[in-house]
């Protein structure tokens, strides 16, 4: 064996080692791993995961021509597996010419507003969440990729505000459950990361698709603090936070959740 | 028009036992639940679906109540002759679809 062989196969070597060391150095659990087999099965079969039926709806509506301009999200941005893979990995951001970050939810109103003139659509409107799962869908499997800025970044510091701020009557903040009691069990359920992998999500208890928004309100009330208004601008800010926590894991999009 | 994913397998051998299984989109409201206005939102559920294969039955069921939204169906047929599976889904406020699935078999 040439020293040039030597040196290459030493190389791939450590290369394999390095990789294998990255995936097994992941400390940080999907709610994936938390759930039962069952669950986890019904997650990873297309035709058992009920959000695949919401995927389906998404791909129809993609489609479909809606507005005063009477144009579909497939006559400007063409077929959704090109143009919108890796593209939920990277929200929420900032749309060109605007000041402060909105999520997938609000870059499809956007779209609605400014390019289809139709009306916005309501939060967990149920078409707007199969758009947004039809979107996420395309990014299934690649990595959490958020971006970063100055504006970005200030948004994000005032989620992590929020994240580590207690509230409620209980006087809980998210860092004390999802980071210190992480794991353990609350009412016989385990607590996860709160690593946002797979929204919208489709949770046995709702019995439909529902969003990050949707799930923070659940948290909100549970730890008996006011939940702010649908549109408040503290949810993108939050999530933005969340999303950094979760950089690197794969998205999951449409995830079953109990 | 409702949502529906099949899982069913295209070929099969003869005399072998297949399963089929079957989502569809739906609300399945109980008619016991009261709406943001205080009143009942009336009941719309799938109250019955059935499965022929050329013609013939291989499985029926009938849905209440207590069955949860967007309903899955897992169920067994033997293979005897190619032919079509029609899956069939009728229930409240005069819902009905049908959908198809072709199955061979050597």
């Amino acid at each position: 064996m040439s020293a040039r062989t030597l040196c290459l196969g030493l190389m791939l070597v450590f290369a394999a080692s390095y990789a294998m060391a990255q995936v097994g150095g992941e400390k940080r659990r999907s709610g994936y791993q938390d759930m039962g087999e069952a669950l986890q099965k019904m997650q990873d079969d297309d035709t058992a995961n009920p959000g695949m039926l919401f995927v389906q709806l998404g791909g129809q509506l993609w489609a479909k021509p809606a507005g005063a301009e009477n144009k579909s999200c497939a006559d400007c941005h063409g077929a959704a597996a090109n143009s919108m893979k890796g593209v939920a990995t990277r929200y929420p951001a900032i749309p060109q010419g605007a000041d402060r970050p909105v999520d997938l939810e609000g870059r499809i109103n956007l779209c609605r507003t400014e390019h289809q003139k139709a009306d916005r659509l309501p939060p967990e409107n149920r078409d707007l969440l199969a758009l947004e799962a039809y979107v996420a869908h395309q990014s299934r499997g690649m990595p959490i990729a958020p971006p970063y800025g100055p504006v970005l970044d200030a948004f994000r510091a005032q989620g992590e505000g929020i994240y580590r701020r207690r509230q409620g009557q209980l006087n809980l903040s998210c860092a004390i459950c999802h980071d210190d009691n992480a794991g353990k069990k609350l009412a016989g359920i385990a607590i996860p990361e709160a690593h946002p992998t797979g929204y919208p999500i489709y949770r046995l208890e709702w019995q439909a698709l529902g969003s990050l928004k949707r799930r923070l309100r659940n948290c909100l009330v549970g730890i008996r603090a006011e939940a702010w208004p649908l549109d408040a601008p503290e949810y993108v800010a939050l999530e933005l936070y969340l999303m950094e926590r979760a950089k690197g894991l794969p998205l999951e999009t449409p995830a079953v959740r109990p | 028009m409702s949502n529906i994913l099949v899982n069913a397998p295209k070929t099969a051998k003869r005399g072998e036992v297949v399963e089929i299984k079957a989502l569809i989109m739906h609300p399945m409201e109980t008619g016991f639940r009261p709406g943001p206005n205080g009143r009942i939102i009336p009941r719309n559920i799938i109250e019955r679906f059935t499965a022929t294969w050329n013609g013939a039955e291989i499985f029926a069921m009938e849905m209440s109540p207590a069955i949860a939204a967007n309903p899955f169906v897992s169920f067994f047929a033997r293979a005897n002759e190619s032919g079509t599976v029609v899956l069939r889904w009728t229930g409240d406020e005069g819902f009905a679809v049908e959908e198809r699935v072709a199955i061979a078999v050597e």
